[in-house]
């Protein structure tokens, strides 16, 4: 069926996947100034024993086979300027985080997204249709980075429902996954109505009325499924979106996730924090790309004889 | 008693742009078993009109001005929304012009055929399956046990179409609304379905309005003929007279214009000029520009229906048209 | 069946009006603009961007205060007479570098999207002209693309080079060009299909005569609609990094600056993170919308609800 198809996805992540690694590896590489060269400059014989230490004395292509071989075994190298910590660590550390904020935020703005943009599709014209829609456009016009600070703003400082910072209680997590997640139930709502309305001017949707269905099952059997494609196709860049809007979150809310750990990397020159995490970033975009294909072949079975 | 009276059925469109008058005093009656054709260009409101008797057009922008239709002692008119669903799909079923887009391409064929049995005859779906699976293969589908498997983008067209008929049929209709059901088809797969309908009219006793453009079908399943144009009936009569003895102008131009087996085809005469725009329509007679007999009272008075032998009757202002 | 009788018979009696469509292009741009100006939350957005434009280019003649004026005595005042929108942490003219700022993110946001229109229409077009194998393997590498976070390579690029802001826009344009050349090609593709392309050619009409008669004029719709929706996005983009500390880099200030530099004393005076944020969040509106004006106005067969 179409497993051959899936196969070849799979297969063609591979170059793309070298190409990318070999992409980043050479554009950090090749960037002015180092890990070490700090506003403090380092003596020479203590900077010569760290380039010796992780290897950067070596030429060029010697580290990037290096790399390649840590790499096929899983194995992302030492953090740079947290001594004794690989990245694998950092990563297996602040990932669960960032995972779990990702997660709540695609929650809410499932939640969120698909009831308004139902509600809207089946009461168009209406203030079903009207409210939401307009609040929708306030979440794909302002960007997480405003959203963040006045929701810390309402709701943290002048009402005090909820706290503002950290990651430890339960509570912790509802401002931050909330903020990130309103902008993909914005578009999220959008999809769905507009999903929704299209199918129902379709022909089959008539042949459904003319068998004397009920509206119940016109909406839930024969409705549903084909209208949610467009938001099955959405989850692939959001997810992407995700990633980047939960470097800003994280930021906001004072977060111990990934996304903090990439930025202060990349100010730092932590070369293969950076990579590392970068990779994961691609891979982690791949991978739910390919889900989402998968789902979507379930969903709509024209697509497997493709 | 008739099984289904319509008289002076009114549906106008209120649109931003004006009112259209898409059904403008349309009538007929159809007796058990016998079969109707509604013949007229797209646009001339013979799928508005039985769209409106299924009670499947959004309301608004339609609205039912005036009319009655009697089925049984219910006017579809003028019946709640239950009423009408509990009808449509068990009693009275309709197949449709696009049999490549009328299925529902996400669900398999089986999930679909057997939702008329388990609506309206509370079987569960395991009986369901066996009838529908009958069914199947009473319109001729080579393997319908795999067939009800399979998704509607698997088969073809006229497959397609047949699987549409099952699924009107499996509920035993009294009256199969057919909307074009053969103008997506080749000549062939067309003459199959026709004959298909035929044989299963002959079976059920079922009656059946059937739509189209092309009066050649019609000739060939028909018992009566209703033409319609702009939203109006032009001539109504049994098939025999609009055939050999029509009375009106646009039917006569049809007629030139559809090939006929019987006569060697040298170039068909088009009728020149367009149809009128709906919502700029006058009090005329909505030919009255494309007519080669138009006098002048036919651009502002809808004449009066002529009437001819058994019940035919024809609204032109021609007291009879030359031979 | 006759054709005469299928000719007559599917002609359609109830018309929409844009039966006009192909028929010479100075109606169909005028139609598109009667359109456009029905929709007006389209025309209140082209208005907003018009003056925001006339603002930005006489910025530098109009503001009050100098954009690094300090006055650490009057840090974060409320807005007032002498300075309309009150003042930042370090006491400077919040209106003058809301202005300010506002051309940085233009600037940014039109240079951006400028480039990626032009790659991805040279991108578009040589594979749509191209056509077969070429073709397919330069839309694979589209698709391939289009599947990577973009943002991070972005980041990357600003960190390990230095931040420059002539960096900044052409790696946002280069993030943006895909849809672009998508739209491009699909054009170039269906032109090519099409008689009067075929009929051209047949009778030897040069190659660039059907590019400046046939495909600049066809493309131009798509074009203006996706720069139009491309500059709120790349805006949006660098505001972002802007606020990251990645993106424009002082003493150069962009809105992303602003509102990062307002979140610090926001429980202080919120008007320093509030009246950035407007700014920002009323010119992506403006440019949405009338980006869905435009695209509605061009394509009306296209148009939603």
């Amino acid at each position: 069926m179409g497993l051959g198809y899936l196969v070849k996805r799979l297969l063609t992540m591979i170059p793309v996947f070298l190409a990318v690694v070999t992409l980043v590896f050479f554009t950090i590489r090749f960037a002015p100034g180092g890990p070490f060269d700090g506003e403090r400059k380092l003596p020479p014989e203590i900077k010569a024993n760290l380039d010796k230490k992780y290897n950067l004395d070596l030429p060029l292509w010697k580290q990037y086979l290096l790399y390649m071989r840590d790499l096929s075994r899983f194995d992302l190298g030492p953090s740079y300027k947290h001594s004794n910590r690989s990245v694998n660590d950092i990563i297996g550390e602040a990932f669960p985080v960032s995972l779990e904020l990702g997660l709540w935020s695609l929650f809410w703005a499932l939640l969120i997204g698909v009831t308004a943009g139902g509600l809207a599709a089946f009461r168009p014209n209406s203030l079903f249709d009207y409210i939401p829609m307009s609040i929708s456009i306030l979440g794909i016009c302002l960007p997480t980075f405003v959203i963040g600070p006045l929701s810390i703003l309402v709701f943290g400082l002048w009402l005090g429902w909820l706290p503002v910072a950290g990651w430890d209680t339960p509570a912790d997590r509802i401002l931050p996954s909330m903020t990130l997640g309103f902008a993909y139930a914005a578009y999220i709502s959008r999809l769905t109505r507009g999903g929704l309305m299209e199918i129902r001017t379709q022909d089959f949707i008539r042949t459904a009325r003319a068998k004397g269905l009920k509206e119940s099952t016109i909406i839930l059997k024969h409705s549903l499924r084909g209208g949610m494609l467009p938001v099955v196709s959405f989850l692939g860049p959001a997810l992407a979106g995700l990633l980047s809007g939960a470097l800003v979150t994280e930021t906001i809310f004072n977060i111990p996730g990934l996304g903090r750990f990439f930025i202060q990397s990349a100010l730092n020159r932590d070369y293969t924090v950076v990579m590392g995490t970068a990779l994961l970033y691609f891979t982690l975009i791949f991978v739910s790309n390919f889900l989402v294909d998968i789902f979507y072949v379930i969903l709509d079975p024209r697509v497997r004889y493709e | 008693m008739p099984l289904l009276e319509v008289t002076d059925l009114r549906a106008y469109f209120h649109t931003r742009k004006g009112l259209v008058k898409a059904v403008d005093g349309v009538g007929f009656t159809l007796e058990k078993g016998e079969t109707l054709g509604i013949v007229g260009e797209s646009g001339s409101g013979k799928s508005v009109t039985q769209l409106t008797l299924m009670g499947l057009l959004p309301s608004p922008p339609l609205k039912v001005e005036s009319g009655k239709a009697m089925f049984g002692d219910i006017d579809l008119l003028n019946t709640s929304d239950s009423v009408l669903r509990q009808l449509r799909g068990n009693k009275i079923s309709m197949i449709f012009q696009e049999p490549m887009t009328s299925l529902n391409p996400y669900l398999k064929i089986g999930t679909q055929l057997i939702e008329p049995l388990t609506e309206h005859r509370n079987m569960d779906k395991k009986q369901a399956w066996d009838e529908a699976e009958k069914a199947l293969k009473r319109v001729g589908i080579a393997h319908p046990h795999t067939a009800m498997d399979a998704y509607p983008h698997e088969f073809s067209g006229g497959m397609r179409q047949r699987v549409m008929i099952a699924m009107a049929l499996t509920t035993k209709p009294e009256l199969l609304i057919a909307d074009e059901p053969t103008t997506a088809l080749d000549v062939t797969v067309q003459a199959q379905i026709l004959e298909l309908l035929k044989d299963i009219q002959q079976e059920t006793g079922m009656s059946i309005i059937f739509i189209t453009h092309d009066l050649g079908v019609v000739a060939g399943i028909a018992d009566k003929v209703l033409v319609m144009y702009a939203g109006k009936v032009f001539e109504y009569g049994s098939t025999d007279s609009i055939f050999y003895d029509s009375q009106h102008p646009y039917t006569r131009a049809l007629l030139k214009s559809t090939p006929r087996l019987d006569q060697e085809n040298e170039a068909l005469p088009p009728i020149g000029g367009s149809p009128p725009d709906l919502s700029r329509l006058t009090g005329g007679c909505p030919f009255y520009e494309r007519c080669q007999y138009r006098m002048d009272e036919c651009s502002t008075i809808w004449p009066e229906p002529k009437s001819f032998a058994d019940s035919h009757k024809s609204y032109c202002h021609l007291e009879r048209l030359p031979g | 069946m006759s054709d005469g009788l299928a000719a007559t018979m599917e002609s359609p009696i109830i018309v929409e009006s844009n039966l006009k469509q192909e028929s010479g292009g100075v109606s169909l741009w005028e139609d598109a603009f009667r359109r456009l100006l029905k929709n007006k939350m389209a025309v209140a957005g082209g208005i907003f961007i018009l003056l925001e434009i006339i603002l930005a280019i006489i910025t530098p003649w109009i503001v009050p205060y100098g954009f690094e004026e300090q006055n650490l005595e009057n840090w974060v005042l409320a807005p007032s007479a002498e300075h309309w929108m009150g003042t930042d942490a370090l006491g400077r003219d919040l209106f003058t570098r809301v202005l300010y700022g506002g051309r940085i993110s233009l600037l940014v946001g039109f240079l951006a999207s400028f480039v990626s229109v032009i790659v991805g229409v040279v991108y578009g077009a040589v594979s749509g002209f191209l056509g077969g194998r070429v073709d397919n393997i330069m839309m694979r590498i589209v698709d391939v693309l289009y599947a990577l976070p973009f943002v991070f390579l972005v980041i990357i690029l600003m960190v390990f080079f230095g931040r420059n802001i002539f960096l900044l826009f052409i790696a946002l344009g280069l993030t943006q060009w895909l849809t672009m050349a998508r739209i491009v090609r699909g054009q170039v593709i269906s032109l090519k299909e099409k008689e009067f392309v075929q009929a051209a050619h047949s009778v030897g009409v040069r190659r660039w005569h059907i590019i400046k008669r046939h495909l600049i004029p066809n493309s131009l719709g798509p074009v203006i609609v996706f720069m139009t929706l491309t500059v709120p996005s790349v805006i949006l983009e660098e505001a972002f990094l802007s606020f990251l500390g990645l993106g424009v880099q002082a003493p150069m200030a962009s809105w992303g600056t602003l509102i990062s530099n307002g979140v610090e004393v926001m429980e202080i005076r919120p008007t320093v993170l509030l009246f950035p944020a407007m700014a920002l969040a009323a010119t992506l509106f403006s440019l949405n919308f009338l980006g869905d004006g435009l695209r509605d106005a061009l394509d009306p067969k296209g148009a939603k609800d």
